[in-house]
């Protein structure tokens, strides 16, 4: 009989790559602000501090900026730091590092150092912490050359990309969607890698393509099966990577259904829908298209406190479905 | 020069710091490179009068003592991170001029492969992390690399070379105050110019000194003539022997003056051309050392006058290095953004 397969939590799968590659790689270590004792403000480091010493699981002052920068250079010279921001929205502090520095130094200097930082980043609404802990902020570092961008939606993928990111000689900025961390998935034991820059097909279907992000692969996926009893076959594209952006993937996804729905949490214009369209456009699959292309994603405000307007301002599963049925029914 | 010698023999133990420390060859050949980066800095200068070089360049030109004396105590292995006015961090730490000449001209031969220039300038084989476009972005990279030097206990010590302007920068606090918690190898080395761009640290910083801040880090801080060899040496001495001691970080305020203006658009409107020439004519760095190795008898002038022509005939040969050197293919515009992979 065979086993269950092993589920873990999206935390406890990230906090379980972290140890292995800690094992495996006395190079690796971590820093970031209360990720010992405390375990990090999402409770992602947990109990790491007391297997690998405050050396390797090391507490900074909130100093963003400066840690950042003290990450790039370590990485510069030989070691492997993964650094948590406690936020993604802190991300703001320390743009000088990530992007002046951490991007542009292998190409500044001709291909003679490389940076092999891993940046953290817990993202996204839904946790009533309003306007400045709530930012969606992955198509800013996604905009940068140098930098690769993840965000894995699924406990396997977040330990298997995080593996990935670790053994990578450039800086991985990996977006962790916070209401992702108590989701359970089968996570396999042990080493194992997901490839940076390739997306992934959730579901397969044949009249219209849904290309999803982070927490909306989730919704996505529920939207699909309403729209499958009544009679719309969604395929969802689970993108993982925004850069650089698995376009083979999208474009051929694109040709077998014809229509293209982009589903993300951040400020819809000027985002990753936009890049995915445009993509799109560009390509041989826009001669296959029936309709136009819809984005759907976050409002253009800030993330609000009040929670129903909180929910209002990312799309949810009841948008997905209505803006798939218009797709695919021509109900605009 | 009999005069002068035997001074220097009665006198012995009360020489300079760099006059005991060093023999007479080390302290020739840091007038050799004194002289290589003021030439180097003017045959750049030049090169891009006549419009060889695009782009713009920061010069040291008058800080030559500064980056000589810091530099001194290093090995090759000890590491720097430096600033948009690092030619001068580049030499001392041991590059060679063709490259950085290679670099200038935008060449595959230089040492970013013509993909950073002046501002962006590095030897990542002597040590010297690059220069640094952002005022105040290498100081939390060196504090990174001091981490690494105390992980991986390689007894490396690391140097942050960075201006008065960065000294007002969040980095520069935020890098000072986590070296000194994690007491790490590293020495900050501030150069006060006197000028932040046009602004004045009079007008710009809240302190007297720049060294005062090390109080706030509790670190020693500590001011000396960058326009003088010997005092910066002794500075970057016992900061060296204390970082590899394990004692932490120290903060150097050198404090010194750049001839030239901020970079090629400088209309030197912040400062009177008194000052300027009284800095020229009275404190000169490569002056000043001359004088007292002309006094302490450890060379003449034609020992002089054997450097400048030895020193005439590497810029040169860089220069014509640099001119002979392919440019990069336009085909080749995306290498470096990501580590090639095999």
């Amino acid at each position: 009989m065979d086993a269950m397969p092993r589920e873990l939590s999206y935390s406890q799968a990230i906090q379980e790559a972290m140890a292995i590659a800690m094992e495996a790689d006395s190079r690796v270590f971590l820093m970031g602000e209360d990720i010992g004792v405390y375990g990090g403000a999402f409770q992602v480091t947990g109990d790491l501090v007391e297997r690998f010493g405050p050396d390797r699981v090391m507490d900074t002052p909130i100093s963003e900026l400066g840690g950042a920068g003290v990450a790039v250079g370590a990485a510069m010279t030989g070691m492997r730091p993964i650094f948590e921001f406690q936020f993604s929205d802190f991300a703001t502090l320390a743009m000088e590092q990530i992007v002046n520095q951490a991007a542009k130094m292998r190409f500044m200097l001709g291909g003679e150092v490389s940076v092999p930082v891993v940046m953290r980043f817990p993202a996204g609404s839904g946790t009533g912490a309003a306007a400045q802990h709530s930012q969606s902020l992955e198509a800013w570092l996604g905009h940068v050359p140098g930098l690769k961008v993840i965000q894995p939606a699924t406990p396997h993928d977040a330990k298997g990309m995080l593996l990935a990111a670790v053994a990578d000689p450039d800086p991985i900025m990996i977006f962790e969607h916070k209401l992702l961390y108590k989701m359970k998935g089968p996570v396999p034991e042990g080493h194992y890698t997901v490839p940076i820059g390739k997306a992934e097909i959730r579901r397969e279907g044949a009249d219209l393509t849904i290309v999803a992000t982070s927490i909306m692969v989730h919704k996505a996926m529920e939207a699909a099966e309403t729209l499958a009893a009544e009679g719309i076959d969604v395929e969802v594209v689970d993108l993982r990577t925004i850069r650089p952006m698995d376009k083979d993937t999208v474009i051929a996804s694109v040709k077998k259904t014809s229509r293209l729905l982009c589903v993300y949490e951040a400020v819809k214009t000027l985002g990753i829908g936009a890049e995915v369209s445009a993509m799109i456009a560009e390509s041989e699959a826009f001669d296959y298209l029936d309709a136009p292309i819809v984005r759907l994603g976050g409002a253009e405000t800030p993330i609000p406190y009040n929670p129903e307007l909180e929910k209002s301002a990312v799309p949810q599963t009841p948008d997905i479905i209505a803006a798939a049925r218009g797709l695919v029914r021509g109900q605009r | 020069m009999a005069t002068a010698r035997k001074l220097a023999d009665e006198q012995q133990t009360n020489l300079p710091f760099a006059y005991r420390h060093y023999s007479q060859e080390q302290l020739k050949d840091v007038l050799r490179k004194m002289y290589l980066i003021r030439r180097f800095e003017e045959g750049a200068e030049d090169s891009y009068m006549r419009g060889l070089i695009h782009g713009t360049m920061h010069l040291s030109i008058g800080q030559e003592a500064s980056a000589m004396g810091i530099c001194m105590p290093l090995t090759e292995q000890d590491q720097i991170t430096s600033t948009h006015r690092g030619h001068g961090h580049c030499i001392a730490k041991g590059a060679d001029v063709k490259r950085m000449f290679a670099e200038f001209f935008g060449k595959t031969t230089g040492y970013c492969k013509g993909r950073g220039g002046s501002m962006h300038i590095a030897d990542v084989s002597m040590g010297n992390l690059g220069a640094n476009g952002i005022v105040a972005g290498g100081i939390p990279i060196a504090v990174g690399a001091a981490l690494s030097a105390k992980r991986m206990k390689t007894g490396k010590v690391v140097i942050s070379f960075f201006g008065d302007g960065a000294n007002n920068e969040g980095a520069f606090h935020e890098a000072l105050n986590m070296a000194a918690i994690w007491k790490l190898p590293v020495i900050f080395v501030c150069e006060n110019n006197g000028y932040g761009m046009s602004t004045s640290t009079a007008r710009s910083t809240a302190v007297k000194n720049i060294a005062d801040r090390a109080a706030a880090y509790s670190m020693p801080g500590v001011i000396v003539n960058g326009n003088i060899f010997s005092e910066v040496a002794e500075a970057a001495h016992a900061a060296v022997e204390r970082a590899r001691a394990g004692e932490g970080p120290t903060l150097i305020e050198s404090k010194t003056y750049r001839y030239r203006g901020h970079s090629k658009s400088d209309r030197n409107r912040y400062r009177t051309k008194e000052e300027i020439d009284d800095w020229i004519s009275n404190r000169d760095p490569i002056a000043l050392f001359e004088n007292e190795l002309k006094e302490f008898g450890l060379i003449d002038d034609k020992g002089i006058e054997d450097i400048r022509e030895a020193v005439r005939v590497e810029i040169e040969a860089g220069i014509e290095f640099a001119k002979a050197s392919p440019s990069p293919e336009a085909a080749d515009l995306e290498q470096f953004v990501y580590t090639e992979m095999a």
